[in-house]
């Protein structure tokens, strides 16, 4: 690890990266603009289909596995096959792979995470007189938020990941400092792009686990 | 009132978990159901406030059966403890006791009161408001759960083994308060459980059910013990029958025999003569008039000095009062030289002895 740090910053070209502030936040811009929405959009997507999965469980199994095949293609191979319907070079084209990939992992820990509110508490809910609506939302929804955040951590480092990907389609983010570096044979903006990737990948999920931290106060174990 | 009119619960395996029961609850009673596991007791139980729905017959509340009600309205006005408690781990124990108040819309001063006055009454302490369940022992958890259950003052209540996580010394502690706070309560509670000590500790009547939800026998817990329909209830009871029937009859009820009494004045002699009338080899001694009639405790003939006075005195260990138990009053008897229980008032004035006699004759 170590040599490996030497060798690239031995390899950075400082004056470049204070030359280019502009283009490093415009890249930041768009990677944190496309891995929020498409997480976004995959959480919309998910819930209900997850809510679907729980009151309806025969569904969870097939959805599971659509859900499974889907992810196993390669997303380069996903943006021709939208080409025809949304336009290669298209934000659409990047947010709905993208957001093929976030719904899976979400669907999969909602449903986890609703799973896992013990029986004893659903049926003290119901006996107390809630409605079905107002139970999941008051009862199940804040017990299975540990769950749900802990799939929308994993969803957000992978997409963090997989937005970089989404440069050869001329979407922007760090990728492009990968496809930029390898044209020019220039090691430090490929080195910049790793180093921010990461960064983000890493702050964003510190910040989630902080947000995890105070919406579940209860889960902290002090007597 | 709660009754139930030929109740059947069919599940759709086809077990049928309770079988046309017919069952009248009378209001602010403890009604116990009683059985081995699969006796449809829950069934029973959850039936009254919809969490499970009869398949034929009717379940009804106050003279309304309950399926013509909306369920969630119902349940509001039913409070409901089971054996798991099933607080609600995101909420605080303040959140969790106004939880039925926050659904009916109270406005916060009056769901604050009502918080800290059923701490109160459930023996809580006021720092645990703000506390999280996990952070309470288990015996702080179910009271509560139990606080919960009365945050609206509901008239009926429903409770599921309530107090079957706990550890026994608990469990005894938590009955005891349970009976005095029913006492100021007056609830019309349905209490399951699987033990017939906890049902006779606990129930005004007893209903013994057995597998497949069929009705054996429906009573006060006496009457149970003492006349068992059938070998079912009888090997349900146990066999210590008498013995818990004892537990349930107070001193006040059997009329104490006046047993060989001296005074401290009297001689050797006449105290001699008083207790070869009554067939023992000790008497009672128990000061005169002038000394209120206290009890002194007893003396054997064996060891008569010239007066009584001047004798050995022996206490008796064990006195029982009027609101004893003859359960307490046998203890008291085989414990004793004696052989008999001595019954004293709450000044401690000489009334009688409690013979092994007096007490078969009872049971019999």
């Amino acid at each position: 690890m170590t040599p490996l740090v030497i060798l690239a910053t031995a390899l950075v070209r400082w004056d470049w990266i204070a030359r280019n502030g502009d283009e490093i936040w415009l890249r930041t811009q768009q990677h944190l603009v496309l891995t929020a929405l498409s997480v976004l959009l995959g959480l919309v997507v998910a819930f209900p289909l997850a809510l679907a999965a729980i009151r309806y469980p025969r569904l969870y199994g097939p959805l599971l596995g659509v859900g499974g095949v889907l992810f196993t293609i390669p997303s380069v191979a996903l943006f021709p096959l939208l080409g025809p319907f949304t336009g290669i070079l298209t934000r659409t084209t990047a947010l709905i792979v993208l957001t093929i990939y976030t719904v899976l992992i979400l669907l999969r820990n909602t449903v986890e995470g609703l799973r896992s509110v013990p029986a004893d508490i659903r049926e003290a809910a119901e006996a107390m007189g809630y409605r079905r609506t107002a139970q999941l939302f008051k009862v199940e929804l804040p017990l299975a938020l540990p769950v749900i955040i802990a799939g929308l951590r994993i969803a957000t480092v992978t997409t963090i990941g997989l937005v970089t990907i989404t440069a050869v389609i001329g979407q922007g983010g760090y990728g492009q400092f990968f496809i930029d570096g390898f044209l020019r044979n220039f090691a430090t903006v490929t080195i910049v792009g790793i180093v921010l990737s990461v960064a983000l990948a890493v702050g964003a999920d510190l910040l989630l686990l902080l947000v995890q931290r105070a919406l579940t106060p209860w889960t902290r174990r002090t007597a | 009132m709660i009754s139930f009119d030929a109740v059947t619960k069919r599940f759709p395996d086809g077990t049928v978990a309770v079988d046309e029961l017919q069952l009248e609850i009378p209001d602010g009673e403890v009604v116990v159901l009683v059985g081995p596991s699969g006796c449809g007791k829950t069934t029973t139980m959850r039936m009254v406030n919809r969490m499970v729905e009869p398949t034929s017959g009717t379940v009804r509340l106050n003279g309304k059966d309950v399926m013509s009600q909306d369920p969630a309205t119902l349940r509001r006005g039913i409070g409901y403890v089971i054996q798991q408690i099933g607080l609600f781990p995101h909420r605080t124990i303040a959140d969790n006791i106004a939880t039925v108040p926050r659904l009916l819309g109270w406005d916060k001063r009056r769901m604050q009161g009502r918080v800290e006055a059923l701490m109160e009454l459930v023996g809580l302490p006021p720092e645990a408001a703000q506390r999280y369940p996990h952070q309470l022992s288990g015996g702080q958890r179910q009271r509560v759960g139990v606080a919960r259950a009365l945050a609206v003052d509901p008239p009926v209540m429903l409770m599921d083994e309530p107090f079957g996580a706990v550890d026994p010394i608990v469990r005894a502690r938590l009955q005891e308060e349970f009976l005095r706070l029913q006492r100021e309560v007056r609830k019309t509670i349905v209490f399951v459980t699987h033990d017939i000590d906890e049902a006779i500790l606990m129930g005004d009547r007893i209903a013994i059910l057995a597998q497949g939800g069929r009705l054996q026998q429906y009573g006060p817990p006496r009457e149970l013990l003492a006349d068992p329909v059938n070998d079912f209830v009888a090997s349900f009871l146990g066999a210590e029958r008498g013995l818990k029937r004892l537990a349930l009859i107070p001193v006040s009820e059997v009329t104490a025999e006046p047993g060989p009494v001296v005074s401290p004045d009297d001689t050797a002699e006449q105290a001699t003569q008083v207790a070869r009338s009554f067939g023992t080899d000790w008497a009672v001694v128990v000061d005169g008039a002038e000394g209120n009639g206290r009890l002194r405790g007893w003396v054997s003939l064996h060891e008569l000095e010239a007066t009584v006075g001047e004798s050995v005195l022996r206490p008796f260990a064990l006195q029982v009062r009027a609101t004893d138990s003859l359960r307490v009053a046998l203890n008291a008897m085989v414990t004793s030289r004696t052989g008999v229980a001595v019954r004293v008032d709450e000044e401690g004035r000489y009334q009688g002895i409690l013979t092994q006699e007096l007490i078969s004759k009872e049971i019999r």
